[in-house]
């Protein structure tokens, strides 16, 4: 008698595909292919694109009151009174609208670089095309389907998904919140960012739910598909982990403000130790072609709402960095698919304009304002624009070569065009693995990596002066552990953690001629 | 060192097999977790009969119908069905269905000609065996092209479904099979009486070339009966083994020596009786069978026992009932508790017995009863591997080139075959005669084709189809055109009632308007808050399709459709 045993179907090799942007599936262990997971350059720097949606009004958020006459006779319905405008410290041209306190405060304290009149030249009008051209880093007359972010990601973990997740990087390459898929992090095969559909996702993925069903056939096998589709997208267990590691701290955190919502979420996987270096979140609304404002309190109404919402959740975001101790690695950036009209319309609104401000927001920025107060005609006419002061690529190379460290070449093909790099952000020592010198292994890796409270330090002395240095991400000397004459041979040294907030860190060994940096991290 | 293009390494890396993934249902910790570990008793289930469903026929119903009668819903189909009552559209899918033209050679090259003379796009079926070679080549078209007719159905017909039905039924494995000619031959079996007489239809099984080479019963001989064939006849495609007093060891070894005797050939591709080596003693069964004696026969008389043993085995109420309970969990739930047993199952298995076998009434009460058209009966089908593919070329109608030769066109089912491979259901190559474990195993059933490796792959196939599509090595990409879909709905510029298009066709239950909302805004608006945006957007795109508008609509369409596909829903029908 001959009952045939289960097949056994030869499947290929399972391999870590996006799904929607949402990883999942094991990974093939194949060297061949873990190769081409090249080690990823990241210093552990974090940026968080905050999206404006409908196109924001610069000229009511960034206020030029060096052109308060040519702004009344433009917009007289819904301009800002000169004395609600928001002072800036170190400027008398520009204000800020009075909804904003809370970015006001940060910029007094040096953690904010506003460009102004960013866009590019010969622009669209249109949400769809504006948008899809600032996401890409297209002219205006490209039709270009990757993202910047998703083309920067691109050269950053080569090959992926495939080898991915692995030891060097288990976490996803950038996580935006909100349903559907943006085109700012396409790469050229598959979208590499990860998408928590919704406040409420976000929380069951932690808490280990699914959306309840009813009772019935159909219910109880949408659950069970559910639990499995929930469980099987990789990146479940290591976004629960980081969560469960941190928690919201700051007391600014506003109530009802779904941007301040999603802030909560990116702050706790952050500080968690999630190495995801890109987030992207949402603010809607912008699109103000009528009642902009109160009709007879311009300082309040529906682009003071967004306003004040942006400000309240950006100014609790960084208050927290500040408690959880990761201000010194992380960046937001604001951006909008275009500005309004300099003239109002008769709705008490503007209609689709052409450039606007892109604010910055870090420990490491620039303080202060890039561009000047545009020239505005004295009686703006409804086919009046703002000029173009700053091309929206520049802030993009700021961002690639400043803070994320790239390197020009990367960065030129990354944003397909070699642009001069806006100074939004403070020029760190660009501190990162090498080997300077030809001997090989002067230097090696601590043991263990990542450590908690101290780690070994192998190295080798070919006699004469040995420094053993620690720096952080931003270059700056933190500690120098050996400063001395050794001899020949190799030697050892213990680190103590003390108390180095967890990150990235380099170790840079100098002895004669020879000198290498190896990284290293510290986690909780 | 070029950056590699990642589709092509993908698809490359898939192709040279890396790594032997264990099969799918081993050690998977998540799977086991979260699967039925008993049947789901507790919930809210439908208490209808069989009465004939007298309410109300709208979409909802009809692709109702048709998801559980066809793979996947076709728009036009939704069309064409609302013009019919209930009634006639279950008339129509019950339908004679033109017999398809068969297999043809879809495997000559600039450098490889078919041994035996045919030519291109010509049928091999007629043709001699040829060599291994050949027929290695004609066994892969033979599938491929079972699949090209799945998608390309030209007619509203439940056939399809009923050849697979009767395929995972008398389940037989291709490798095993081993000749094209008679996979073929085996095939056009199911097919032929996929609506017809059951008894007839294991008659010709028992003796169908195919299957005497599947379940040894060519080596079946009188110094030593093969007991396979036997054994499965009775155990899995008549009488099944859940129940007590059943037939007995010697019950099957009577059988068995019953069937000796037969034989095929290879060059006509038919069976045969050989009385040489025929059992000729007298075969006693036991209770069950109510101890009749088949008289042994001499000579050529002796393959009459074989229609006396399939009498004798017809003669049990258990075959109607075991076979009406495997179509209903094929076409309702896996569950059957007591009420569905007393108010469907017995009635329909009487029914059944009564007309002498012919499975055409069973279907037509069941499809036309209120217990199918219950609400509870709705949404709860995990969809098969070969539903989840077959229909997404359907309900996304995607067409192959026009003016492509079958070399060319085989190697997009070739590429589709190999994919329900990896969801678990390749066809032709079950994993054993008792066909996919879904089908019959309890407690978890159709849980099965979800688990941590096909998950992610069913949700990968929308990805690639949403994206760069596949061509395999046909120099051409195969993927979803989602303009093309949504072209065929009256008024996609609408994206309210666009979404509501997508959801009716593609997923087994509605989503709330909270839900759509969120997915307008985010896939069609993307973050705008006006609908007009959408719509003079599609509308730019319908006056002028140059490539600014067509990337625009496009990108939104693909976000939502992939939003959509990716639910869990998408998985139900």
């Amino acid at each position: 008698m001959k009952r045939r045993d289960f097949l056994k179907v030869s499947q290929a090799a399972t391999l870590a595909y996006m799904i929607n942007g949402t990883p999942v599936g094991a990974y093939a262990r194949n060297p061949l292919l873990e190769l081409l997971a090249k080690q990823t350059a990241a210093n552990g720097r974090v940026l968080v694109m905050i999206q404006l949606n409908g196109g924001n009004d610069g000229l009511n958020t960034v206020i030029p009151l060096d052109r308060y006459s040519e702004l009344s006779a433009a917009r007289s319905n819904i301009l800002i009174p000169q004395n609600k405008v928001l002072a800036l410290n170190n400027t008398t041209t520009t204000g800020l609208h009075p909804a904003m306190t809370g970015i006001r405060d940060m910029y007094d304290n040096g953690l904010v670089n506003i460009c102004q009149n960013v866009g590019y030249p010969d622009p669209n009008f249109s949400h769809f095309r504006a948008t899809d051209i600032w996401m890409s880093g297209s002219d205006s007359n490209q039709y270009i389907n990757t993202g910047w972010l998703g083309r920067h990601l691109d050269e950053e973990y080569p090959g992926f998904p495939t080898g991915y997740p692995n030891t060097t990087m288990p976490d996803p390459l950038a996580i935006q919140i909100g349903a559907g898929t943006t085109n700012l992090l396409q790469g050229a095969d598959v979208n590499l960012g990860m998408s928590i559909a919704s406040i409420d996702s976000f929380y069951n993925i932690i808490n280990g739910v699914v959306d309840p069903a009813p009772n019935t056939p159909a219910g109880h096998e949408l659950t069970f598909i559910r639990y499995i589709k929930q469980q099987t997208e990789t990146y479940t267990k290591v976004i629960q982990q980081a969560s469960w590691k941190a928690n919201n701290v700051s007391t600014m955190w506003p109530t009802g403000n779904r941007l301040a919502d999603e802030l909560k979420i990116v702050s706790r996987l952050i500080a968690g130790g999630l190495k995801t270096p890109i987030y992207i979140v949402n603010l809607g609304g912008f699109d103000t072609h009528s009642q902009q404002t109160d009709a007879t309190d311009t300082t309040v109404g529906n682009h003071a709402d967004l306003l004040g919402n942006l400000s309240d959740a950006v100014a609790a975001f960084f208050d927290e960095a500040k408690l959880l101790k990761y201000d010194d690695r992380v960046a937001a950036m604001t951006f909008s698919e275009f500005g309004r009209r300099i003239k109002s319309n008769a709705s008490g609104g503007t209609d689709h304009g052409t450039t606007a401000p892109v604010m910055v927001f870090s420990k490491y920025v620039n303080p202060g304002l890039i561009g000047t107060s545009p020239a505005l005609p004295q009686n703006a006419t409804v086919s009046d624009n703002l000029p173009l002061q700053v091309d929206y690529r520049t802030v993009y190379a700021a961002v690639l070569a400043d803070w994320f460290q790239i390197d020009t070449k990367t960065m030129d093909k990354v944003l397909m065009k070699n642009y001069f790099v806006q100074p939004v952000f403070q020029k760190t020592n660009n501190v990162d693995e090498t080997t300077v010198s030809g001997r090989d292994e002067i230097l090696g890796q601590n043991y263990p990596n990542p450590f908690r409270r101290s780690t070994t330090v192998t190295f080798g002395s070919d006699g004469g002066m040995v420094t053993l240095q620690l720096f952080d991400v931003n270059g700056r000397l933190l500690q120098t552990p050996v400063n001395k004459q050794m001899d020949r041979g190799e030697h050892k040294v213990t680190l103590e953690r003390g108390d180095l907030p967890p990150g990235v860190y380099f170790l840079r060994l100098t002895n004669g001629k020879n000198q290498s940096t190896k990284r290293m991290n510290v986690v909780d | 060192m070029g950056k590699v293009n990642r589709r092509e390494f993908f698809e490359q890396v898939l192709a040279t097999k890396a790594e032997q993934t264990p099969t799918v249902q081993d050690k998977d910790a998540i799977y086991e977790q979260y699967a039925n570990k008993e049947l789901p008793r507790g919930l809210s289930k439908t208490t209808g009969t069989l009465n004939e469903y007298t309410g109300q026929w709208t979409d909802v119903e009809i692709t109702h119908l048709l998801r559980r009668t066809m793979f996947g819903v076709k728009y036009e189909d939704v069309v064409a069905l609302r013009t019919k009552t209930m009634a006639q559209a279950v008339d129509e899918l019950l339908s004679p269905q033109m017999t398809p033209a068969p297999p043809v050679n879809n495997y000559n090259t600039s450098t490889y000609f078919d041994p035996t003379g045919v030519a291109l796009d010509d049928t091999w079926v007629n043709a001699p065996y040829g060599d291994s070679t050949v027929n290695s080549k004609r066994r892969l078209s033979m599938t491929n092209w079972w699949i090209g007719r799945m998608i390309y159905q030209p007619e509203r017909r439940i056939t399809e479904k009923m050849t697979f039905f009767w395929h995972n039924h008398f389940a037989t494995e291709y490798p095993v099979v081993a000749y094209a000619h008679m996979m073929y031959n085996h095939h056009m079996i199911l097919r032929n009486n996929a609506l017809g007489n059951f008894k007839t239809l294991v008659t010709a099984i028992t003796k169908d070339p195919a299957m005497l080479r599947y379940l040894n019963g060519y080596l079946n001989t009188k110094t030593a009966p093969d007991e396979n064939y036997a054994r499965e006849l009775l155990e899995l495609f008549t009488l099944g083994k859940n129940y007590k007093p059943i037939y007995t060891e010697d019950d099957i070894k009577a059988a068995a020596k019953i069937l000796t005797g037969w034989r095929y050939r290879t060059n006509n591709w038919t069976s045969y009786f050989n009385a040489n080596l025929h059992e000729t003693s007298n075969k006693q069964f036991s209770s069950f069978f109510n101890n009749k004696v088949i008289t042994g026969k001499t000579g050529a008389a002796g393959e009459q026992e074989t229609d006396e043993l399939i009498d004798m085995i017809f003669g049990k109420f258990e075959v109607a009932k075991f076979i009406v309970r495997k179509l209903y969990r094929f076409f309702v739930y896996y569950d059957i508790d007591a009420n569905t047993e007393s108010n469907v199952i017995v009635p329909l298995a009487t029914l059944l017995y009564s007309t002498g076998w012919e499975i055409k009434p069973v279907l037509n009460k069941l499809l036309k009863s209120e217990h199918f058209f219950d609400m509870l009966s709705r949404d709860c089908f995990i969809r098969t591997p070969i539903d989840y593919v077959v229909g997404t070329f359907r309900s996304f109608d995607i067409q192959l080139p026009s003016g492509w030769r079958s070399d060319d066109e085989y190697k997009v089912y070739n590429y589709l075959r190999y994919y329900m491979g990896l969801l678990g259901c390749e066809p032709n190559l079950p994993p054993n005669v008792a066909g996919w474990p879904a089908f019959y195993q309890e407690p978890d059933y159709y849980q099965k084709w979800i688990n941590s490796t096909t998950m992610p792959r069913r949700m990968q196939f929308m990805d690639m189809m949403l994206g760069s599509g596949f061509s395999a090595g046909t120099g051409t990409a195969i993927k979803i055109d989602p303009m093309h879909l949504a072209k065929k709905f009256y008024s996609p510029g609408e994206p309210n009632l666009l979404i509501d298009f997508f959801v009716d066709l593609l997923l087994g239950l509605t989503l709330s308007k909270t839900a759509k909302d969120n997915y307008k805004v985010a896939s069609l608006l993307t973050g705008q808050t006006q609908d007009y945006y959408w719509s003079n957007a599609w509308t730019a795109y319908v006056s002028n399709p140059n490539t600014s508008n067509t990337n625009i609509v496009k990108t939104r369409l693909v976000s939502l459709l992939t939003e959509l596909t990716h639910l869990a829903e998408h998985n139900l029908c």
